[in-house]
């Protein structure tokens, strides 16, 4: 591995996006924040920022409205960068699947790398999908 | 031993070195914060990964302008702290670094998002707070030492800070605000994300970003190495003295809230100014 590859694997700098979740996927991506989990011991930092973030974290289902707002996001962020889906509705529309207004999982509108399931998805679920990220970025350089 | 061969490898080194050693109190400022919260918090190397993994992100530039300040900010920086170590005019120092800060606020400015103008007048702010605090303490310098030049004061046999205690204690205050420590971290900050609170980046990305980051690294440095100027002999006493304020300033970063910007130019010109008059009247009453 590359040093430029050593340094993007180490430092993910994640911007979270609510979709429109019923807010339980979002507690357990702050959860992952606080000092029990603590994800800066792996260099993750929450940045609130599309033009500074690497990985774009998409919690709940895609719907009409903020399709256009997924989008820009985005289409903001530099490359290389990733976009996890996490919990069930942001996977596959979950729960609010079929409702009109919903278009489905959150890969409907932009490329998805990385799903994690789960209604809530847990902290545990989450870091582990940010390894699969980082795997990823890893072997894609 | 100032020859301009000497001065020129003595500019090299500086140049060299000073991000390095700033990169890495930044590492060990995210380690200590990370365990004074109770985590484990990043390895002490993690500025080095963040800086090389903007740099080889994608340039996306807003517009040229932008990215010239952005440059102009790291130049700047880089001069203040080369005028430091060539030992010349504290002043020019003084001015140098607050036109750095100036070239920061124009790039924020130079973009029309609200984020990055927010940003840029809350570093107004700042810039107003310290100015003022930072230019007395060139004068106080000079009142005690009867010269502006840093090789001057590096001739004193007595530290600086038996005769300017209390300049140097607005000067640690200042040094929150130079850190961008809470509770003065209005402009940007290291552990917040808040939109707002970034504002002042919200624009760059990428290796612009990484330039300034790097910028801060010297700037942080420059700031360690003039408070380190007040014990000057032995040169490891100006070493402890700037760590031990170092230190200070993590403490205060971890223990206090951030204040308004109205709160932070009252608490800094109340104390601060107080501070260096105060010393000033005792030197022009005592000598
Ligand atoms: S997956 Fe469950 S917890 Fe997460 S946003 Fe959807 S409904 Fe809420």
């Amino acid at each position: 591995m590359g040093l430029v590859t050593t340094a993007r694997v180490k430092s993910p700098w994640i911007m979270h996006f609510d979709c429109g979740s019923c807010n339980g996927c979002d507690i357990e991506i702050l959860a992952c924040l606080t000092p029990l989990y603590d994800v800066e011991r792996f260099g993750i930092i929450n940045i609130g920022n599309p033009k500074h973030a690497d990985v774009l974290v998409v919690t709940g289902a895609a719907n009409r409205r903020n399709a256009r707002v997924l989008r820009n996001l985005y289409e903001q962020m530099p490359e290389p960068k990733l976009v996890m889906a996490v919990g069930t509705c942001a996977c596959s529309g979950g729960v609010f699947h079929q409702c009109p207004n919903i278009l489905g999982g959150v890969d409907k509108v932009i490329p998805v790398n990385v799903y994690v399931p789960g209604c809530a998805a847990r902290p545990e679920a989450i870091i582990d999908g940010v390894v699969l990220a980082l795997q990823k970025l890893a072997g894609a350089a | 031993m100032t020859g301009p061969v000497f001065l020129f490898v003595l500019a090299v080194l500086t140049v060299v070195l000073a991000p390095l050693v700033g990169g890495l109190l930044f590492g060990l400022d995210r380690k200590l914060t990370a365990r004074l919260q109770g985590r484990v918090g990043p390895p002490l190397v993690q500025p080095f990964y963040d800086v090389l993994k903007l740099w080889h992100k994608e340039k996306i530039a807003v517009n040229r302008l932008h990215l010239v300040w952005a440059w102009a900010y790291l130049v700047l920086v880089i001069a203040s702290l080369l005028l430091l170590v060539w030992q010349q005019d504290l002043l020019l120092l003084v001015f140098t670094l607050g036109f750095a800060a100036i070239a920061l606020v124009m790039g924020s400015f130079s973009v029309r998002s609200p984020y990055s103008h927010f940003g840029g007048q809350r570093e107004l702010m700042q810039l107003l707070a310290y100015e003022p605090v930072l230019l007395l303490t060139a004068v106080a310098v000079y009142f005690r030492t009867g010269t502006f030049l840093v090789s001057g004061i590096l001739q004193q046999d007595r530290p600086l800070l038996f005769s300017l205690p209390l300049v140097f204690a607005a000067l640690v205050i200042i040094l929150t605000i130079k850190m961008r420590k809470s509770p003065f971290d209005l402009a940007a900050c290291e552990h917040a994300h808040q939109e707002l609170v970034r504002g002042i980046y919200t624009e760059y990305s990428g290796p612009y970003l990484a330039l300034i980051q790097v910028a801060h690294w010297y700037e942080l440095v420059l700031v360690l190495a003039l408070i380190g100027l007040f014990w000057a002999h032995p040169w490891w006493a100006g070493v402890l003295l700037a760590v031990a304020a170092f230190f200070a300033e993590l403490v205060v970063d971890n223990s206090t809230a951030r204040v308004t910007w109205p709160v932070m130019l009252r608490l800094v010109w109340a104390s601060c100014l107080t501070l260096v008059l105060a010393n000033l009247a005792a030197l022009y009453l005592i000598v």
